[in-house]
């Protein structure tokens, strides 16, 4: 008997093909695992277990008849619940949408559909993605499965965590600065955030269009590149979207690093804790030895972009929300009489502390007498995009951690800007909408420590064959 | 009243365009449709939904802004205008602020016997919203209006009169329709139009406190709000009282103003860019592709008309009512020799002329202006046989042949009617040999009653009278 809940989507998809298994007995296998760990961890928000073995014997019947539609056919998948999903529950973690069904699917999740993958449920968040820990879901908070008693990091900390517990193959989350990239590290799983418009954002409940993106958990770098590939592509949906073509991520994925040129971001060693510092410089010592080449770089602006990304991201955030008004859908405040008070009670109820602080904060620096702010923040952004360009015309990629720390006891941080630092070292690929991957690297007393790896813009492949690489050394 | 004042006006007009679809998503632009039938998870802005920019609505846009001889950035932005209305689906306007698609234009008008230019600040694009119905049952919302597409055409402060805001807004009405970009009906709300208006003693330079004038359903409400809005400022300064920036709508009932809300109050919109939305890049070849796809404008037809063709004034008017309309009668009058008789024979039925498309080729309405010029047929049958065309294209001349619709020009046809009708009315006869001329119309009518028309009223007349000159009737 296969163990699914321990393969890997590449492992499950070339044993369906064998038939060695069926699809209904992978997605059977990850619904028993949730039976079993959900009461723990609470990693998914709704569970769509009828669709989704109605999915999975269609699955089969195409496997049975050798006309699969792609590599993931029948493999079963988890989707944050910020990501639209057609005729089940979208909440965000929030009030507002605690009874939201979609009428469409998001870009992405029309791909996977196609590819076959079978989607399982909708994973937890911190409320609309804004958080670091999955801490602020109007619905209660995720844990750790590495160790319950800590927090699976986020905002895609369901995701994360679904996938490390084996409760999905793989997942999707979104990464608007950091969002899927620090939850992978603290759950030991990888994360990808791809180049900005190479993934549709349509149906994705962002809160900051211009950094948000659709972002992939997955069990390894091989995972990686098949979801991506399964994901990757124009949508005429969104006018943020690449036309250019999707890359072959899979081909030449395990052909190393001999002569690839990386450079580690030397303010980062000096923000992180000794051990994730310590795990860097193993897999910068590992990546040598593997052929690659290291220097040190210097991004002298580093600790100015969390600022900067809070300040764009909220303003963004406070115009994106403003949907939410008890007009059309969603949470409506009663007992109010006219409409201002509708607007006014409806949000006052319906958004947590943390959306109604991003929320102020965004109308703050977007008023006239703050504008200085914003418009500073602008400029630091087109700056940083820039450097690190210029550096990656040189670098086939940039390592730096991706979280300063191993996962934290819940609870812990209860100061919001102690959480804000927690993505220090993976709001600058954000900002400068370049793709990034978390790949764990090495623990501190079992808890699991990730390194990531930036890459050029629509550089995912060669990101990849790297993270391939550092995942492989990491043995 | 001790002072002299001058009005000083700027105004700001909303334009619908007619695109197929809707500005950010592929709903139907529709009017007067069953509410919320034409929208979508894009248009009502449900949550993850994206808008994507309709090329037509940048397109339409340049167009009218060629129409105003504005310059056209090559590159421009849309943003976000915040704030809170239940008519407002996304809770934020996609417009453009800093970087309109068109500035600097200008509209000549005609003023005090010559003419005047109303310079022209910005023209820009962005989406209307939807309609809030109040009923019974509480405040309903229709979104089949959401996100289609309007230009906002803001002018300087030129305008010193209720007849040159009329006269501006009936020239850009005009040419915007010509142009096929908008139906500009200000009762359907596919142009509206703001005033801004202000005060100032006759011979000063600087600007009085203005009052924004709302919900101008018509050119004549507009200009009796204007004239309300003089004599109420200056009423009030006279009175040694002072104005303030305000926002005031229109009564149509008692035809004054009414404040609505104080300027100062006015919210922060918080503009910035829109994010979701990737920057309007065009190229010179584009702009100059639509420049050169734009009609002759209507006044300068109706000139080139009038100089030669001497066509009259309201008939051009009436040609130029739609582009269709004005390109067709434009080719076939290059095809006629009778280019005039063309012009009063396809104005008189002005409601068929707006319809839309002529269906008649250029070479059949020249041929049909040709038969009439020659004589072959007269006007009535001119006009029969133009609706015949209208419904079927044929050509006239064979259309003539078959149905029998010439004129009956044959003294050897005319001669036996004319006696018959002597004949069959001796009173008239009668009458005028008596002196009574007027009875030979009778007479002339029943030759005409007779052939439906079709007989020559030269030919007939002359039998007429040389029937009655040559053989007095007996009395009877």
């Amino acid at each position: 008997m296969h163990n699914v809940c321990g393969m890997t989507a590449l492992g499950l998809s070339a044993a369906l093909r064998r038939r060695e298994l069926s699809a209904r007995e992978a997605a059977l296998a990850c619904l028993a695992r949730m039976e079993e760990r959900e009461p723990q961890l609470h990693a998914y928000l709704t569970v769509s277990r009828d669709e989704a073995l109605a999915e999975a014997d269609a699955a089969d019947r195409r496997l049975a008849a050798g006309e699969p539609l792609s590599l993931l056919d029948g493999v079963p998948m988890a989707v944050k619940d910020n990501i639209c999903t057609k005729g089940v529950r979208t909440t965000c973690a929030s009030r507002m949408l605690e009874g939201f069904v979609p009428p469409y699917d998001a870009g992405a999740v029309s791909r996977l559909g196609r590819a076959g993958a079978v989607l399982l449920g909708k994973t937890n968040l911190d409320e609309f993605a804004m958080g670091s820990d999955t801490g602020t879901s109007a619905f209660g908070p995720t844990a750790n499965p590495i160790d319950p008693s800590r927090v699976p990091g986020g905002s895609s900390g369901g995701s994360a965590a679904a996938v490390a517990a084996g409760e999905a193959l793989f997942a999707l989350g979104s990464d608007t600065g950091g969002s899927v990239r620090q939850p992978a590290a603290l759950c030991g799983v990888v994360g990808l955030r791809p180049t900005y418009g190479r993934i549709s954002r349509y149906g994705l409940v962002g809160f900051g269009p211009s950094l948000d993106q659709v972002g992939l958990v997955t069990k390894d770098a091989r995972d990686c590149a098949a979801v991506l590939a399964a994901t990757a592509g124009f949508d005429p949906h969104d006018a943020t979207s690449s036309r250019q073509s999707p890359g072959a991520y899979l081909d030449g994925i395990g052909d190393g690093v001999r002569g690839m040129r990386a450079a580690l971001v030397r303010e980062s060693l000096a923000e992180a804790e000794p051990c994730v510092r310590r795990e860097l410089l193993r897999a910068v010592a590992k990546l040598e030895s593997l052929g690659a080449r290291v220097d040190e770089l210097s991004l002298p602006f580093l600790k100015d972009m969390l600022p900067a990304y809070h300040i764009l991201g909220s303003a963004e955030a406070s115009s994106n929300l403003a949907r939410f008004d008890g007009v059309r859908y969603g949470f409506r405040a009663s007992g109010v009489s006219d409409w201002r008070s509708l607007i006014r009670e409806s949000r006052s109820q319906g958004f947590g502390l943390e959306v109604k602080r991003r929320i102020l904060l965004g109308t703050f620096v977007l008023t006239k007498e703050q504008r200085d702010a914003y418009e500073k923040a602008r400029r630091l952004r087109r700056k940083t995009a820039s450097s690190m360009a210029a550096a990656l015309s040189y670098y086939d990629f940039l390592l730096l951690p991706t979280s300063p720390e191993v996962a934290w006891k819940r609870g812990e941080k209860r100061d919001p800007v102690a959480m804000y630092r927690s993505d220090l070292f993976v709001v600058p690929a954000s900002i400068a909408g370049l793709p990034a991957v978390s790949v764990p690297f090495g623990e501190e007393n079992g808890l699991p420590v990730g390194v990531q790896l930036v890459g050029r813009a629509f550089g995912e492949r060669e990101l990849l064959r790297a993270a391939c690489a550092v995942e492989e050394g990491r043995k | 009243m001790s002072t002299q004042y001058e009005t000083v006006i700027g105004l700001e007009t909303h334009i619908e365009l007619k695109t197929e679809t809707k500005a950010f998503c592929s709903c139907a632009v529709v009017f007067g449709a069953e509410p919320n039938t034409h929208c979508c998870p894009v248009c009502t802005g449900m949550p993850g939904a994206l808008p994507v920019l309709n090329a037509k609505a940048v397109e339409f846009a340049v167009k009218a802004g060629l129409l105003l001889h504005c310059r056209v950035s090559l590159r421009s932005k849309l943003d976000r205008k915040n704030y809170y209305y239940p008519d407002l689906p996304k809770a934020y306007q996609i417009s453009q602020y800093d970087q309109p698609i068109c500035t600097g234009g200008w509209l000549e008008i005609p003023s005090g016997g010559g003419t005047k230019r109303i310079r022209i600040e910005r023209l820009h694009l962005e989406e209307d919203a939807g309609k809030l119905i109040h009923s019974e049952v509480g405040t309903l919302l229709d979104c089949n209006r959401c996100g289609v597409p309007l230009i906002e055409i803001v002018t300087m402060p030129d305008f010193r009169s209720a007849e040159e805001v009329t006269a501006y807004l009936q020239i850009l009405r005009e040419r915007i329709r010509f142009a096929g970009l908008s139906d500009c009906r200000m009762n359907e709300g596919s142009l509206r139009c703001d005033v801004n208006l202000s005060i100032r003693p006759l011979g000063s330079h600087t600007l009085g406190e203005r009052a924004e004038l709302k919900n101008l359903n018509s050119f004549q409400f507009a200009a009796k709000a204007i004239a309300y809005e003089e004599r109420r400022q200056a009423a009030v300064l006279d009175a040694g009282g002072t104005l303030f920036p305000e926002t005031r709508g229109f009564d149509e009932g008692t035809g004054e103003t009414f404040p609505m809300r104080r300027k100062e109050s006015q919210s922060d919109y918080r503009f910035f860019p829109e994010p979701d939305l990737p920057p309007i890049v065009l190229t010179q070849e584009q702009v100059a592709r639509w420049a050169s796809e734009l009609p002759e404008l209507p006044d300068v037809l109706r000139e080139r008309w009038r100089a030669s063709y001497g066509v009259n004034r309201e008939t051009a008017e009436a040609l130029t009512i739609t582009r269709a309309a004005a390109e067709a009668f434009g080719r076939a009058a290059a095809l006629t020799r009778f280019p005039k008789l063309l012009a009063t024979l396809l104005a008189a039925d002005p409601a068929r002329l707006a319809e839309g498309e002529i269906p008649v080729s250029a070479e059949h309405l020249a041929a049909l202006s040709d038969l009439l010029g020659e004589k072959t047929i007269g006007s009535g049958t001119a006009k029969e046989l133009l609706a015949l065309l209208w419904k079927e294209d044929q050509d006239p001349r064979e259309a003539v042949e078959r149905l029998g619709l010439g004129k009956i020009t044959d003294r050897a046809v005319l001669g036996p009617l004319v006696q018959e009708i002597l004949a069959d009315c001796p009173r008239a006869a009668a009458d005028y040999r008596a002196g009574k001329k007027a009875a030979l119309q009778a007479l002339f009518g029943q030759a005409m009653r007779r052939t439906q028309g079709r007989a020559d009223p030269d030919v007939t007349r002359e039998l007429f009278l040389a029937a009655l000159q040559a053989e007095p009737q007996k009395e009877e």
